[in-house]
Parts: structure tokens; C-alpha cells; sequence
């Protein structure tokens, strides 16, 4: 697929958590590879067909969100393969995984080989599926795990529908332990959370609305990790939100147990005083949680205790977001934003810069069990590009997702992508640069 | 004497000298069974098969060696007997034992059960299989057609393949497996394995790729429809993709491996039709290996005074039936 296009990359830092390379220099793309990093002006232009300049731009390996819903099959309404891929690609990622709760759910073989056939027919970046662990996500009957991993499924979840049955969960971790895959837990024990819209505090009683408590998620986080220890399985942990259920993380990882996890960009940006408002795009699952929850996710992405960022990108139509906010959907759009908005923390100081882009790529790569997330000289050549001093606001026209259910429309940020590259070819690049 | 049994409860209760002595009865029993002789080690003797679990070869199996060693057997099955009026299983076993049978082969869905009742009872029991625990003569018939084809197990590989958790079938082959100096893996979906296979001091793996090619014998067991339960596999269809003995799987195999399958067969599921009836497929000869072994265990608790006769007897025929 890569013809006898080559790319010359100039004078960017170029940043390599795979190899722990932070420096200034010239990186060389040839058929769809990357075949040389040298110090700046080492490598002549005239080995490159396109010279792009990146003086004051970051080199990053392509990005990886190892956690989108793209709605494909069956609610093209909100996001298609083709949509989700293509926003993906503005973002800055050039790998996606996407969880099984789409319609038909993915919980067989079939399904998961439909997305794939549709991810190469119409996918702007690289499409992972995740395979449902239960049959229709209903928390039953495992579901044909085997058979979507030799479909290309790269890990097994019920996202959105944790599940409940402990005895099912167990079972679900030993079967997928024959395939090598990481199960990923939605933590919420969903008879806890009710009907609860956001966290329960004080906002959620001056509001008049019902609260989903932290003991929602640090009483499954219990359970799931006292099942990793049982069991053995990989485990990892979507968008962990509270304070206490890191302390649960941190100890299962100094014991030595195979349990990883994610926080979204949202959970780190904002607290739940965002929902004063009745904005229901700041309702979703688990919720937006007070401040000491907020600084205890910052550390713990920092100390490593949180090993990725994930968006939980989670488009919905006008007809499930422009409601009541009890009856609004859970979740928002993040691909488009992720970048700019956790290059804050980068900015601010409270994350290394290394360990930001470990988080984005190297990370979600170990998880997924891919080879990429990497600028390792002979890998594919999928590489993003970002200038971080670049200001910028998003505006609703410039969305590329089907839907627009974000919480950060019309707001600043500093940083943003300039190129995505997918196996040595422009997937992605701004039109004009500076301020607008 | 050390080396009799007075019961036969558990293969891991066996010593290699107790093991060594059933194989050998049964050898010797062999030709003359093919050559139609009865052996009248249990004349004028009645053994009661008390199956509280449905089972046709297994009572066929001991009802024929009984008949061979010229006893007479009554039968008694869970669906015809008192226990749905309330009765205990220890009050049942003693109502029969009034009646003063010799020996009482049990089989009970409750592992432990034909432990409880050799304690209770002044006659020998023999364990027909009890829940997930053992299933003695069938690890014993199971060894003895390994060492028919084989010559001997010791240094030999067997791999166990299936839902290993809920086998007492598994339980009693790696005991006595073990004791004779075979090396034991077993293999299956990690949800029908014990939760920890090394437990059992045998090796194991998920994927039968990474066994087969080791492999003298290759055991596949049968998939509990009856057990079976939805959080555990996905569906047939996926077990057999993945662990079934299919005729592509099979070429992994070393020439002169074999497949022994305990019956009954899902056909297409655990064996592909091919590989079953194939020449590597043993399973026939482990149903008339069943008969001689029960034969074997049945003269031993029952007739112990005649045993070191036979024994000699054995030693003196022109070797088994395949010879």
C-alpha cells in the first residue's frame, strides 16, 4: 500500500518513548517506513520527495486512543468508521480501537470481521476492534472470544455494561487468558450507580439530581483487581475517575498483578462544578468528580499508577444530548481534542512531556498488543505532528466527527496538531497556520 | 497383604505395586475372555451396581465382568429407588446389603459418596465414578490400552485435553499416569481447567498447537452438554475451532501417537469423525480393555485368596490379545 512516496520531516523535536529519544533532528520516511532519524541537516533534501519543515513543531509517533466508540454498525447516525476515523486523523491518532457496543453488538466473529472489511474499505487511520466478553453485553453467556480474536479483535469488554455477575467476570478473565488479551472493565457497580446522572456531593443535591457515588467505581475496581489476582488475566481499567479506587491500582501494581488503566481527557480537565449549568455535555459515565479527584488523577497519570490517556470519544445525535439532563446520554466527542487539551498539563508542568506521549502511544500500543506507537527507525511510518505553542479554538464548523457533543466548543487551547501521517502517507494536515 | 485392595475408592489412594498387579490380572484375563472362558472367581458371588447417576457403559461394563467371572449382578438406579421417598444413602446401601450381595460398585453425582459408604459398609465398594472426583477402573482401562499400544506409559507423553476441572476421568488417569512415571500435561479453555492445573503436578497449556507435537497419547474428553454452562464456553462451535481434535490438528501428531476418547463421543465436537474412527482412534479397544479391568478390580476385592494364582496364571499365557 505504500508506493515509492519518501518524506523528510525537518528540524522538529522529535519525541520516542519507545527508545527514549527527546531531541532535535530529521526523521526520513521511505515506502511507507521510517528509515532514518539523524541529528538536523544530517539527511539532504534530495532524498526526500516532500520535505515538510517542522522547526518549533514536536515529532511524535502516531497517536493511539485505545478507547472510541464509532457506532458502526447500526448507529451511522452519530459516527461511521469512516467519520470516526476521519476525526481520529484531526486529532492526531492514527490508531483507534473501538468497544463492541455497537448494533449488532460485537460479540461474534461476524461482526468483528465486518468492522475490519469496513475499516479497509472506508477508515481514515488504523481500526482496532474490541470484542464484547458477553453475549449481547448482557453480562450472561461469554461470547465467542476466540473466534473475534482471530478476527483481528485486540481486547475483550463490555464497556458501558459493566459486568455484574462476579462469577461471570471470573470466567470471562480465564477464558481470555487462552488468547493473551487484556480484559478491559468498565468499574461502576450499576446497581450502586441507579439512575444517578453526576457525582454525588454537593452538587448533585443542590442541583436536585441524583448522584452516582465514587463508591460506584471503587467497590468494582475492588472486585476486579481481587479477580486479577485469582485469575492471572490481564486487566485494565477504562476511564478511572476516583481518588480511592487509585489507591486500589496502586496496590494491585506494587503486588505485581497484570491490571493497567486510563483516564479520559475530560476526567482530568474538568470537575463536576461544569454541570451547574444542566450542559448535558458534561454528563457522562462514570461522571464528572469533585477536585480532589481531579488532582489525584493528575498525579497518578504522572507517577504512572494511570498508564494511558483515553478518550472514551462517545458521539450521540441532537435527539440524545439536546434533552433533560436526566434523560441525556452519557458520553462525549474527544478525538479532536484530546491533544490540546492534555498538552495543558504539559504546559502547566504537572506532566512530563515524555510521559505525555507515552500515555498517547506506547502504552495503548502494549495494551492493544499492536506494533505501533513508535518512531523506531524500520517501523511504519506513522508519525503526528504537533506545534505546542499554537493558538487555537474549536469551533463547531470545524468539527469532522458526525456529532458535536463536546464540552470544550469554543474554547481556547494552546498546542495543537498540524499533521497526522499514516504509514508514510498525509492522512491529515492543517490548511493554513497561526492564530484564528 | 499390602498389595491387595480391600476397596476401590480413588486412583490416587493406588501404590505403583497395587497398579502394576490390577494391569497384569487384566492382562491375563484377556485371551481367555477373547477365547470365551469364564473365569469363576465370583461364583456364587452377587455384585450390586448402585447407580445414582445415569450411566450405560459404565454398568454394562461391570455387569458383563461380573458375568465373565461367573457372578450374578442386581441393579439398582437412582429412578427406581427409595431415595425420592426421603430415604438416606447410607439407609439405602444398608437395606441392600441385607440382602447380601459380595461387593456394591457405586456411582453418585456427590464426589466423596462411595468414600462414606466403604467406611459404613462390612463388604467392598468400588468407585463407578463420583461427581468431579474419580473414576478409577476407567483411569485403569485407560493405562492398560495405552500400555497395549505402547508397550509401557513410563516416559511417555499424554496429553489430556478438555474440560479438565469437571473430570473425574482426568483426576484418576494423571494419578495413576503419574505413579507409572508418564509425563501428564493437560490442555483445554482456561475456564474448564482447574484454577490452578500445576496443583496437580502436571504441565499444562491453553492451546493444543503447543502439545500436540510431544504428544504419545492424545485423550480428548468429552464436552458436559449436561454440565456444561454458559459462562464457561462461548459455544461448541468455538471449542471445537479451537481444541477439538480436527483431521488438520491431527497432522501435528507423531505417526505413532494415539487417541483414546472415554465416550461417549460428541462427534465433530471433541473428535472430528475422521480422526475418531481413524487409525490412531483407540476407543473400542478401551470398552473391552473396561470389561478385563473390571474384572481385574471385581476378583481382587472380591476373591483376594485367589489373586497370586491368577497372577501366575497371567504370567504363563502367550501374552495379551494383541500379541
Amino acid at each position: 500500500m505504500s508506493e515509492n512516496s519518501s518524506l523528510l520531516i525537518k528540524g522538529g523535536r522529535i519525541i520516542d518513548p519507545s527508545s527514549g529519544h527527546d531531541a532535535f533532528g530529521d526523521l526520513l520516511i521511505e515506502g511507507g517506513i521510517i528509515s532514518a532519524i539523524e541529528k538536523p541537516g544530517q539527511i539532504p533534501d534530495s532524498r526526500a520527495k516532500k520535505v515538510i519543515p517542522a522547526s518549533g513543531k514536536w515529532v511524535l509517533p502516531g497517536l493511539i486512543d485505545a478507547h472510541v466508540h464509532l457506532r458502526e454498525p447500526g448507529m451511522e447516525y452519530k459516527e461511521t468508521i469512516a467519520s470516526g476515523t476521519r476525526a481520529a486523523v484531526s486529532g492526531g491518532f492514527t490508531s483507534v480501537a473501538c468497544m463492541a457496543n455497537t448494533q449488532p453488538v460485537n460479540d461474534t466473529p461476524y461482526v468483528t470481521a465486518f468492522i475490519r472489511e469496513r475499516a479497509k474499505q472506508t477508515a481514515a487511520c488504523r481500526v482496532f476492534p474490541i470484542g464484547a466478553a458477553s453475549k449481547g453485553l448482557k453480562g450472561e453467556e461469554i461470547a465467542e472470544i476466540g473466534g473475534m480474536i482471530a478476527e483481528g479483535a485486540r481486547a475483550i469488554s463490555d464497556d458501558g455494561m459493566p459486568i455484574m455477575n462476579s462469577y461471570m467476570m471470573r470466567k470471562v478473565m480465564d477464558y481470555s487468558k487462552a488468547f493473551g488479551v487484556a480484559v478491559i472493565s468498565h468499574a461502576e457497580d450499576s446497581f450502586l450507580v441507579g439512575q444517578g446522572a453526576i457525582n454525588e456531593s454537593a452538587y448533585s443535591n443542590s442541583l436536585g439530581l441524583r448522584g452516582n457515588p465514587a463508591a460506584a467505581e471503587e467497590i468494582l475496581v475492588a472486585r476486579d483487581i481481587a479477580l486479577c489476582r485469582l485469575t492471572r488475566c490481564r486487566l485494565h481499567f477504562a476511564h478511572i475517575t476516583t481518588e480511592l479506587a487509585l489507591e486500589h491500582i496502586r496496590r494491585a501494581k506494587d503486588a505485581g498483578l497484570p491490571v493497567t488503566a486510563e483516564a479520559s481527557p475530560h476526567h482530568l480537565l474538568l470537575s463536576e462544578e461544569a454541570v451547574v449549568g444542566y450542559d448535558t455535555n458534561f454528563k457522562m459515565s462514570p461522571p464528572l468528580r469533585g477536585e480532589k479527584d481531579v488532582a489525584a488523577l493528575r498525579k497518578a497519570l504522572r507517577d504512572g499508577s494511570i498508564d494511558l490517556i483515553a478518550t472514551d470519544h462517545a458521539p450521540h445525535g441532537v435527539i440524545e444530548k439536546a434533552v433533560e439532563f436526566d434523560q441525556a446520554a452519557n458520553g462525549i466527542i474527544g478525538l479532536e481534542t484530546a491533544v490540546a487539551a492534555t498538552l495543558k498539563l504539559v504546559h502547566e508542568g504537572a506532566l512530563p512531556v515524555m510521559r505525555w506521549v507515552e500515555s498517547l502511544t506506547t502504552r495503548p500500543a502494549q495494551l492493544l498488543g499492536i506494533p505501533y506507537g513508535t518512531l523506531k527507525v524500520g517501523s511504519a511510518a506513522d508519525v503526528t505532528l504537533i506545534d505546542p505553542d499554537q493558538i487555537w479554538t474549536i469551533l463547531e464548523k470545524d468539527i469532522v466527527s458526525k456529532s458535536q457533543n463536546t464540552p470544550f466548543l469554543n474554547q481556547k487551547f494552546k498546542g495543537r496538531v498540524v499533521a497526522t501521517i499514516l504509514d508514510g502517507k498525509i492522512a491529515y494536515a492543517i490548511e493554513q497556520e497561526g492564530d484564528r | 497383604m499390602a498389595d491387595s485392595i480391600k476397596h476401590l475408592i480413588a486412583a490416587a489412594d493406588l501404590t505403583e505395586k497395587q497398579i502394576r498387579r490390577l494391569l497384569d490380572l487384566a492382562r491375563g484375563f484377556g485371551p481367555r475372555v477373547t477365547r470365551g472362558e469364564i473365569i469363576p472367581l465370583l461364583q456364587g458371588k452377587t455384585v450390586v451396581n448402585l447407580f445414582f447417576e445415569n450411566s450405560t457403559r459404565t454398568r454394562l461394563s461391570f455387569e458383563q465382568a461380573t458375568r465373565k467371572l461367573g457372578g450374578t449382578t442386581m441393579n439398582f438406579s437412582a429412578s427406581t429407588s427409595s431415595l425420592s421417598k426421603g430415604e438416606t444413602l447410607i439407609d439405602t446401601a444398608k437395606n441392600i446389603l441385607a440382602m447380601g450381595p459380595h461387593c456394591l460398585v457405586v456411582r453418585h453425582a456427590s464426589a466423596g459418596s462411595p468414600h462414606i459408604l466403604s467406611k459404613e459398609l462390612t463388604i467392598p465398594v468400588v468407585n463407578a465414578g463420583d461427581g468431579f472426583h474419580e473414576h478409577p477402573t476407567q483411569g485403569l482401562l485407560d493405562v492398560l490400552t495405552m500400555e497395549e499400544k505402547l508397550g509401557t506409559v513410563k516416559g511417555k507423553r499424554v496429553v489430556i485435553l478438555g474440560d479438565i476441572a469437571h473430570s473425574r476421568v482426568a483426576r484418576s488417569n494423571i494419578h495413576i499416569l503419574k505413579k507409572l512415571g508418564a509425563s501428564v500435561a493437560v490442555c483445554g479453555p482456561p475456564t474448564l481447567l482447574p484454577p490452578r492445573p500445576e496443583i496437580l503436578g502436571v504441565d499444562f497449556a491453553f492451546r493444543p498447537e503447543e502439545l500436540l507435537p510431544d504428544a504419545d497419547v492424545i485423550m480428548a474428553l468429552r464436552i458436559q452438554m449436561e454440565r456444561q454452562n454458559r459462562m464457561q464456553i462461548p459455544s461448541v462451535a468455538e471449542y471445537s475451532k479451537i481444541w477439538g481434535m480436527s483431521r488438520e490438528r491431527a497432522k501435528l501428531l507423531k505417526p505413532e501417537a494415539i487417541i483414546l476418547h472415554p465416550g461417549p463421543i460428541n462427534r465433530g465436537v471433541e473428535l472430528d469423525p475422521e480422526v475418531a474412527d481413524g487409525p490412531r482412534s483407540v476407543i473400542l479397544d478401551q470398552v473391552f480393555n473396561g470389561v478385563l479391568i473390571r474384572m481385574a478390580v471385581l476378583a481382587s476385592v472380591c476373591a483376594p485368596e485367589k489373586i497370586e494364582e491368577q497372577l501366575k496364571i497371567s504370567q504363563s499365557q502367550p501374552g495379551g490379545r494383541h500379541v
